[in-house]
């Protein structure tokens, strides 16, 4: 199969678009119909991407299934995946069928549900093997509209505020970056992102309006992509979009925010900034190491604060976010693997939260964790799964949380052991807020008279749970699934951008003398 | 075997917890109880046929990123068999404990299925704990250390209706994690110099390790003292050692076996199994130790006092465990591990006996703790009185002084520590323990006294219906007695023997030390016969590691006499008191209350750190929380992002209300214009080929 990533990538879209051509009506059928169709795609979509899976060749560093078209406008189609990048596909079609079952309940307008949730697959999966600039900057921006509207149209009460905090946060940041690509493109001329990898941007020091500019026009370039990936992550102090899109948007939504969206921003770094901007990225990591560490810090508090249980995730996922960031300018080997290991286990850890929030949602149709309290009683199942998962979000070892946590604080220890004792005090916070919150929900007696009749999860629930307890357990115990596929082109990455880094400080001494 | 030791109660619990509703109740209990009783089995052949030499068992791969690689192995040498059969056969007898204890519990409802949890969480935190002794590298022991930090939680807070224990099982999670935070800092410190947690690699490179000065923070540091002090933050947690102590008295919210397990016997000594462990570091980081030494003290004399007047039968065993560990980190301290190792031992028979034995009183009692509402159960409950008498001779160390090894287990390990104190020159640590002794033969005599004698106070109709407790309750305070009778005398050389026996237990070889050593000793303690042996092997080839130049274990045995006695001095000077406060003039302690009423608060409110900490941590931490989510996010961030978007968002908001009213077509005629504008500008500004 010479198109697989391809097929992959637009079996979501056609199945949108068979629903958006012809299924007609509101009626019950119609609904279960859309429903279906949804559900038959993305399953479809994860078992053919399993096929990238099992013929992916970690030792070859390169990207591998590489297809390569003329596109209109005299544009270039390319797609690949290497070791950083496949992971990221497979997270993707793991969850979207999830994500579908968990819309299950979903009542208004199925039809147009499922079909932005399809095209979000899609645009999703485009992102990460994207080998073109301008079809990487469509897939990535184009996967806000989807998003923007599943806010928009099926969220809470306040969701016009979220959506279009949401999309203006993002797209700001995401002109920069354009900005930066037309430069690139005037620079090396050319789109390809294979050509571009290794490519030498300027790193000349040059002064702009007075300004010294230390590592010249790549620090430039990495500031404008900075601009866009840092509110994606999100990274403080730009996260303020996050725990208002995630309290307004619908569950589903809510997960693949969470699970998948979030992700992009980190791939971006590791598939532009680092290996694209080396001399840029180290003269601005100690700044990107501390609004790590800060984040950490900052957001952990203010989980602790909560009332809206939501919320309170959003931001201990934005805490979680300052891991990853932290691990990839430690720029070694533990750190970029353990930003990687982190971004895919907080996608199960942080979607399968939301979803635990979501099964009381639908029950009770609030998210004050106030409204709630004892549900042990009456949701063995459920309190036993969330006991779970509040473990794997406090980095429990043995579960996957544990691994990238531990990881990229082990980097970064070897590059600034300030920045590493203010992150692990995230250690510390992340349990008093996650138990806390558990303590408030699911411990003590069930005295609230709402909650008399709330009943365990459903067997369509507990299902969606079940590959994400596997994944979670699987991935903390035997890790090297993770790590061997990875492995080797972090280790090229690494050694690539060290060799770049030596090259530019010996290129200096040469200027010097 | 030892895989089998290790995942026979992981099966267990999984198979009680999870199939429960298969097997029954009562079924899926023996099967959990049954592995347990099948790993300590196995764990006191591993014991008794062990030859010191250190095994590794791979089991599988585990997190492997570069040069870090770490496997999933059981490393097994002396120090890890002494601590399988302490954490399996404490288990297997809790186990079977918890049959009658457990039954009838009056803290849940009619119909309510409790008890295959309980059993499921005991098995799993006795899985964790072995991970933790077993482990050949830190990670994996950070993986016990942590396990048995979630079982903790879960066990405290097993009666979840209670608020107070649900804080409490959340307090000593946290509290755990402020210590957790040093110990992965050491971890991290480790991988940074050596480039492996393995404990081989890191062992054989502590040489290295300790002429290295490190960066951390603010200043340089010696590595080795830098790391040894990380590390030793991490079993402060653990071990409730002073300043993070705070959630070990309140953990006796969770149910009586548990507190007898975990808090007494096992996971509290895990720090201690720390510093043991990690001996071969401890010996290049003098500063470090010293600072163990004086903060083992400080804790044992500390906890003592508070023990003193707290009238709750488990929490005066709490801060009895605390103060007990104390004497274990002072005798680690110095340096003499094998007599910490000895404490521990000793100290898990007749701690988790008396933990039972209380747990037997509170049963008859009807679950009443408060010791004010006894009085007198010494006929109706002869058993367990005789038990906890055991239990009692053992921790004040009752025996023929001046013989070392004849009397209770206690005796002999707790003057071991006391002269190793002495023998190591710390006069602060030496003194502190000694009037620790004389505390602890305070409170415990009282415990007895309040509970056993004198006339009944409290409910009547309580005291009516005291019995005795059933024999799967009263088997486990047997077993354990004779431990707690004859754990200390027959292995007494082996922990705190000659020189050469000691090392020879832990797996080492020994040969003569070199002539300056000998003089030096000599010079130090005239009265100590000639230095003979001293140890050949490399940090890391045995169990411990003593240094050649560390003979504080052979200068143990040389202190003076009053030294040798003043432990026992102080256990009748203790007894004596409490004879006299509780039997002879019972008035007298209330009336002492009133007199020194301050001191009295002071202690009766555990030198107030719980409310110290509730105002420099927790309602700061909180605050700060508030301002940052208010002001920080609410008004800086979102404040200036408003100030921009102020003109456009409502706009925007008007244009949105107007397109929600379409059909899904508007929008993806958007989503289609959106795209191809970008296209648009792309090529025009030349992004085509």
């Amino acid at each position: 199969m010479d198109n697989l990533l391809s097929i992959v990538t637009f079996i979501p879209a056609l199945a949108a678009l068979i629903l958006g051509v012809f299924l007609r009506g509101e009626d019950e059928a119609a609904q279960r119909n859309a429903k279906w169709v949804a559900m038959f795609a993305t399953s479809a979509t994860f078992l053919v991407s399993l096929f990238i899976l099992f013929e992916f060749d970690p030792n070859n560093t390169g990207f591998q299934f590489v297809e390569e078209t003329e596109w209109l406008l005299g544009l270039q189609y390319k797609m690949g995946v290497d070791g950083i990048s496949v992971l990221f596909v497979m997270l993707t079609t793991f969850m979207m069928p999830l994500v579908i079952a968990a819309s299950w309940n979903v009542t208004d307008r199925v039809k147009e549900y499922m079909i932005a949730f399809l095209l979000l697959e899609t645009l999703m999966l485009g992102v990460f093997m994207a080998l073109d600039l301008v079809l990487f900057y469509l897939f990535f921006e184009a996967g806000l509209i989807p998003m923007f509207l599943i806010i928009g149209i099926w969220g809470g009460a306040n969701r016009i505020y979220a959506s279009f905090k949401f999309f203006l946060y993002t797209f700001l940041g995401s002109v920069l970056m354009l900005v930066a690509m037309v430069g690139m493109f005037a620079d090396a001329g050319t789109t390809d992102i294979e050509q571009l990898l290794t490519h030498n941007f300027a790193s000349e020091t040059f002064s702009l309006l007075g300004v010294q500019i230390i590592g010249g026009m790549q620090t430039l370039l990495f500031i404008a992509f900075f601009a866009s990936f840092a509110v994606k992550m999100p990274m403080w102090p730009v996260h303020t979009w996050l725990p208002d899109a995630h309290v307004q948007a619908p569950t589903a939504g809510s997960v693949v925010l969470a699970a998948i969206l979030l992700k992009m921003g980190g791939y971006g770094f590791l598939r532009f900034s680092i290996p694209m901007f080396p001399v840029g990225s180290e003269v601005l990591t100690p700044l990107v190491l501390w609004m790590s560490a800060i984040a950490i810090v900052y957001t952990s508090l203010v989980a602790l604060v909560q009332e809206d249980m939501k919320k309170l995730i959003a931001y201990s996922s934005v805490a979680h976010m300052g891991f990853v960031t932290m691990g990839i300018f430690a720029a070694n080997q533990q750190g970029i693997d353990g930003a990687i290991f982190q971004m895919l286990s907080h996608g199960f850890i942080s979607g399968a939260l939301f979803l635990c929030v979501g099964v009381i949602y639908d029950r009770m149709h609030t998210r004050d964790i106030d409204a709630y309290g004892g549900l042990v009683t009456r949701m063995p199942a459920y309190a036993l799964i969330f006991m779970l998962f509040t473990m794997a979000n406090v980095g429990l070892p043995g579960t996957s949380g544990f691994v990238g946590e531990f990881l990229t604080l082990m980097a970064v220890f070897q590059v600034n052991t300030w920045v590493a004792a203010v992150a692990t005090t995230g250690v510390i916070f992340s349990a008093a807020y996650a138990l806390w919150l558990y303590r408030r929900v699911v411990m003590g007696d069930l005295i609230k008279e709402s909650l008399k009749s709330i009943t365990d999860m459903s067997r369509r629930e507990r299902a969606i749970f079940a590959p994400l307890v596997v994944m979670t357990i699987l991935l903390g115990v035997y890790p090297a699934l993770i790590l061997d596929i990875i492995g080797p082109s972090v280790a090229a990455l690494v050694t690539q951008y060290d060799t770049a880094l030596a090259a530019a400080e010996a290129a200096t001494q040469l200027a010097a003398n | 075997m030892e895989t089998i030791i290790l995942f026979a109660p992981l099966v267990g619990a999984l198979l009680c917890g999870f199939g429960w509703r298969i097997f029954g109740e009562t079924a899926a209990m023996w099967i959990a109880t049954g592995m347990l009783f099948l790993s300590a089995a196995l764990s006191w052949i591993v014991f008794l046929t062990f030859d010191g030499t250190t095994q590794s068992i791979q089991i599988l791969r585990w997190i492997e990123s570069g040069s870090l690689s770490t496997d999933w192995a059981i490393r097994l040498d002396r120090l890890t068999a002494i601590m399988l059969i302490v954490i399996t056969t404490v288990s297997a007898l809790v186990h079977l404990y918890s049959f009658g204890y457990m039954d009838k519990d009056p803290q849940w409802k009619e119909g309510e299925t409790y008890k295959p949890r309980f059993f499921a969480y005991l098995s799993f935190f006795t899985f964790a704990m072995l991970m933790l002794v077993t482990a050949d590298n830190l990670v994996q022991m950070f993986f016990g250390w942590e396990g048995v930090g979630v079982a903790s939680y879960l066990l405290i807070g097993f009666y979840y209706r209670k608020p107070s224990a649900n804080a409490a099982a959340i307090k000593a999670f946290v509290v755990n994690r402020v210590g957790d935070f040093g110990f992965a800092l050491g971890i991290f410190a480790l991988f940074f110099l050596t480039d492996s947690i393995r404990f081989d690699d890191i062992f054989a490179a502590v040489p290295t390790i300790a002429e290295t000065q490190l960066t951390f923070l603010w200043a340089e540091w010696n590595a080795a003292n830098l790391i040894a002090i990380l590390l030793f933050i991490g079993a402060m947690g653990k071990s409730a050692q002073l300043i993070l102590h705070t959630w070990l008295p309140d953990a006796m919210e969770g149910p009586t076996p548990v507190s007898a397990l975990i808090h007494a016997a096992t996971m509290v000594t895990a720090g201690v199994f720390l510093v043991c462990r990690m001996s071969p570091l401890m010996e290049f980081a003098p500063e470090a130790t010293a600072f163990i030494t004086i903060l083992g003290a400080a804790t044992a004399f500390f906890a003592a006092t508070v023990g003193l007047v707290q009238t709750d039968i488990k929490r005066v065993i709490a801060y009895s465990t605390c103060s007990q560990l104390g004497y274990m980190f002072v005798a680690a301290g110095v340096g003499v591990y094998s007599v910490a190792m000895f404490h521990l031992f000793t100290h898990a028979f007749f701690k988790a006996m008396l933990f039972l034995g209380a747990g037997s009183v509170i049963h008859a009692m009807h679950h009443e703790q408060d010791m004010m509402n006894y009085g007198g159960l010494r006929k109706k409950i002869p058993y367990t009185f005789w038990a906890m008498m055991i239990g009692t001779l053992a921790i004040t160390g009752v025996g023929i002084p001046l013989t070392g090894w004849i009397g209770f287990a206690g005796f002999a390990s707790k003057d071991a520590v006391i002269e190793s104190a002495f023998a190591s020159g710390n006069g602060f640590a030496f003194w502190a323990l000694v009037i620790a002794a004389l505390f602890t033969s305070f409170y415990s005599w009282r415990l007895m006294f309040l509970t056993f004698y004198g006339t009944p106070r409290g409910d009547k109709h309580t005291h009516e219906h005291a019995h005795e407790s059933p024999m799967v309750m009263l088997i486990p305070l047997g077993v354990l007695s004779l431990g707690a009778v004859f754990a200390g005398a027959i292995w007494y050389s082996s922990f705190f023997g000659k020189t050469n026996e000691v090392i020879k237990f832990f797996g080492g070889h020994y040969e003569a030390p070199a002539e300056e050593l000998k003089k030096a000793v000599a010079e130090r303690s005239p009265k100590a016969s000639e230095l003979k042996y001293v140890m050949e092997d490399g940090p890391g080839e045995a169990g411990i590691y003593i240094a050649p130049e560390n003979t504080i274990l052979h200068e143990a045995h040389y202190v003076p006499t009053w030294v040798k006695l003043s432990p026992f001095v102080a256990m009748l000077i203790g007894f004596i008191v409490a004879f006299w406060f509780y039997i002879k003039n019972p008035s007298l302690p209330g009336r002492l209350a009133e007199n020194q009423r301050p001191l009295y608060l002071f202690l009766k409110n555990k030198w107030y750190f719980d409310e110290l900490y509730d105002v420099i941590f927790v309602k700061p931490a909180m605050w700060i929380g508030k301002q940052l989510w208010k002001k920080g996010d609410g008004n800086v961030i979102d404040g200036s992002l408003n100030g921009v978007a102020m003109g456009i968002v409502p706009f925007i908001t008007r244009l949105a209300g107007r397109a929600q009213s379409g059909y899904i077509f508007t929008y993806a005629f958007a989503m289609v214009i959106g795209i191809a504008v970008l296209v648009t500008w792309m090529t025009l500004s030349g992004g085509a080929n």
